[in-house]
């Protein structure tokens, strides 16, 4: 069966290009970067050369990126960092109520430790409340970690506006930007961002490789310690291969924002929005439709259950997600759904689609032409849905 | 993704029996949309009081629809009485197991099939059953202690995944676990420790930590601890049964009881095996 993978905010597709490059490494190339002779002195150009070209993506300094193993791992860097640098007395920090679970557990686990900890809420379209923001802000704030885009919804964060305004008072600022970058064009010198994760399987590069950029003269303290690998902010032998890839990933990903191929991802993602909402009733966007990531969209189905959904999709090889309870084995629905204060009958019935450079409009066809039938099955099921319809018709 | 076995994938994408019953004899509703999921369960009976027919309507997911269609299946040719057996694990075990955090979908299928029962018998709808323990999920006391004592639960996780409770905001966890403690009749020693034990004190209730905490948990690996001697902080201690001769001993079991006394008597203890 055919797979059509609309799931591209939880992984991507290795790019074929960044296959290539990667291949050499794993079997002639096997050099150990930090050796003296020139058989590993060759595989540390190579990383210095991928260091470039994610530097050029974001708008940074080669030097300003550190290659971590994962975008969890530089978040937590960055975060825990940050507070060991704040010094004595600043035990206050911020974060979203809708951020990724690398922040929001995180976060989680050191109020335990004692930090006081303020989720800044969403409004109903998954907006950040910026003036809540700035009102709790307080002398001992130690940092604020924003997410630039969100995972589920694609609704962007204004990370610009408020990083400056956070810079301003001397307050430490983070985001995660894994969903945003290579979707977005991001030019981090214009930003108030002293620190920024991003992650190389959502942009086409393998699993098991991040970035986590240190605005320069940042003060850092490394999570992981050991030898002098990246100057040692991050010790551990490099990932050659991966790190080789993802410098291939971020130049080819710059060149589809600078291309603006993503205004055609977003017509896909618009055609396949605006078709489900027309065809399948008691449906709507969660979100904000504005300001959102142009591959995303999150729709909700009333009345029917999103892991049933996701399951009846896979019997057609359509691949998406869900913030439904019962896929994460959690009770309740996402918790970003829930800050948006989506109501029970929709946020359970949740699907999001996320499409990528690969999306084609033949399976955006397919798409639109097999999930009307998929709901309308279990909505027959579903006893709510009769009473719906009764009170519809009265 | 979930291992759903192929019994429950059929029962899932080709539901029996699905669809509202005009004329049944007993309907049993339970779960609501907040709660992520629900079921209606209608029957019919034949001359014989025999169940004739069984339908079902289910919002929720792959197991729970596949629940709600095996439960239809089950009950088809039994009798009231034979019905009123009917056990989540018979649901379960029909469609070849469902994954443990599914368990609760089971669970909803034996409710809705009670409810439906007690609808035909015209028995007035019994309020609410006990104290509400879970207010998330509005689970009380006592349907927590039956699917304890049913399914021979151990743990606040299993309770969770057969009726929900403590699924949510994880106040009820001390509560759930009282109730799973009732049920396998475990004592509890009370956690308010007086603030400065004298050395009679303290070897009193270390003794009385290990055998009413500590020994009772061994004893599942068929093994115990004998108290030789305290000096000071230090309690001296040998490890019997099949805890001696195992290799974890050292270090898993040692941590466990250390930890353990800490809490109940004094957070100085160390732990210190004896070689004799």
């Amino acid at each position: 069966m055919k797979v059509i993978y609309l799931d591209n905010n939880a992984t991507t597709k290795v790019a074929p290009e960044v296959l290539d490059v990667m291949l050499p490494y794993f079997s002639e190339y096997y050099g150990n970067p930090s050796s003296m002779h020139s058989f590993g002195g060759d595989v540390a150009a190579k990383i210095k050369e991928a260091r470039v070209q994610v530097a050029k993506l974001i708008g940074a300094e080669p030097d300003e990126i550190i290659f971590t193993s994962c975008g969890t791992e530089s978040d937590s860097s960055a975060i825990r960092a940050a507070l060991e640098v704040a010094g004595p007395g600043k035990n206050h920090i911020m974060a979203s109520r809708v951020e990724h679970p690398a922040i929001k557990s995180l976060y989680e686990n050191l109020a335990k430790k004692g930090y006081r900890v303020t989720f800044v809420p969403v409004d109903g379209a998954g907006r950040l409340d910026v003036d809540y923001l700035y009102q709790y802000l307080s002398d001992d704030t130690a940092l604020v970690s924003l997410m630039w885009a969100n995972n589920e919804t694609g609704v962007i964060f204004p990370i610009e506006e408020v990083s400056q305004r956070i810079k301003e008072k001397g307050i430490f600022f983070h985001t995660d930007a894994v969903q945003a970058v290579g979707k977005l064009p991001i030019d981090i010198s214009r930003t108030g961002v002293d620190m920024l994760s991003l992650s190389g399987h959502k942009l086409h590069a393998p699993k098991g490789v991040g970035v986590l950029y240190i605005r320069k003269g940042t003060k850092f303290s490394p999570f992981m310690i050991g030898g002098h690998q990246e100057h040692g902010r991050r010790g551990g032998t490099e990932n050659v291969a991966s790190i080789i890839g993802l410098g291939k990933a971020a130049e080819l990903a710059k060149q589809h924002v600078d291309a603006n191929d993503y205004a055609r991802i977003a017509k896909l993602r618009d055609k396949l929005e605006t078709s489900l909402l027309e065809r399948v009733t008691n449906s709507m966007v969660n979100g904000d439709t504005e300001h959102r990531l142009p591959n995303t969209t999150s729709i909700a189905f009333e009345y029917v259950e999103g892991e049933a959904i996701l399951l009846m999709m896979n019997e057609h090889g359509i691949c998406a997600s869900s913030g439904s309870a019962c896929t994460s084995g959690s009770l309740e629905p996402s918790h970003v759904l829930r800050a948006m204060g989506v109501p029970f009958t929709a946020a359970h019935g949740s699907i999001r689609f996320s499409l990528s450079r690969y999306s084609t409009e033949e399976e955006i066809d397919f798409v639109i032409e097999k999930m009307p039938p998929i709901i309308e099955r279990l909505r027959e099921l579903s006893p709510f849905w009769k009473q719906e319809a009764e009170q519809a018709k009265r | 993704m979930w291992e759903y076995t192929d019994k429950v994938k059929d029962h899932f994408l080709n539901p029996r029996n699905a669809g509202v019953m005009d004329d049944a004899d007993g309907v049993g509703e339970v779960g609501s949309i907040a709660c992520g999921d629900a079921l209606t369960f209608y029957f019919k009976l034949d001359e014989n009081g025999k169940i004739k027919d069984a339908t079902f309507q289910t919002f929720g997911c792959a197991s729970a629809i596949a629940s709600s269609s095996a439960l239809t299946e089950i009950v088809k040719g039994l009798t009231l009485e034979e019905a009123k057996n009917v056990t989540n694990d018979d649901i379960a075990e029909y469609l070849g197991g469902l994954p443990k955090e599914k368990m609760h979908c089971s669970v909803m299928g034996r409710e809705a099939l009670e409810k439906a029962i007690a609808c035909h018998l015209n028995e007035p709808e019994k309020e609410v059953d006990g104290q509400i323990v879970c207010e998330c999920f509005g689970v009380t006391d006592n349907e927590i202690e039956r699917v304890v004592t049913e399914n021979k639960l151990e743990t606040i996780e299993d309770v969770t995944s057969y009726v929900k409770a403590g699924g949510g905001c994880e106040k009820c966890h001390d509560s759930i676990q009282e109730i799973i403690d009732k049920v396998h009749g475990i004592e509890r020693l009370p956690r308010k420790l007086p603030l400065k034990l004298n050395t009679l004190q303290k070897i009193k209730l270390i003794e009385e930590s290990l055998e009413k905490e500590i020994n009772p948990t061994l004893k599942k690996d068929a093994g115990y601890l004998e108290l030789l001697d305290v000096d000071g902080n230090r309690v001296l201690v040998k490890f019997r049964g099949t805890c001696a001769s195992c290799s974890k001993s050292d270090f898993t079991l040692k941590h466990y009881v250390e930890s353990r006394l800490r809490e109940l008597v004094s957070p100085d203890l160390v732990v210190e095996e004896v070689q004799l």
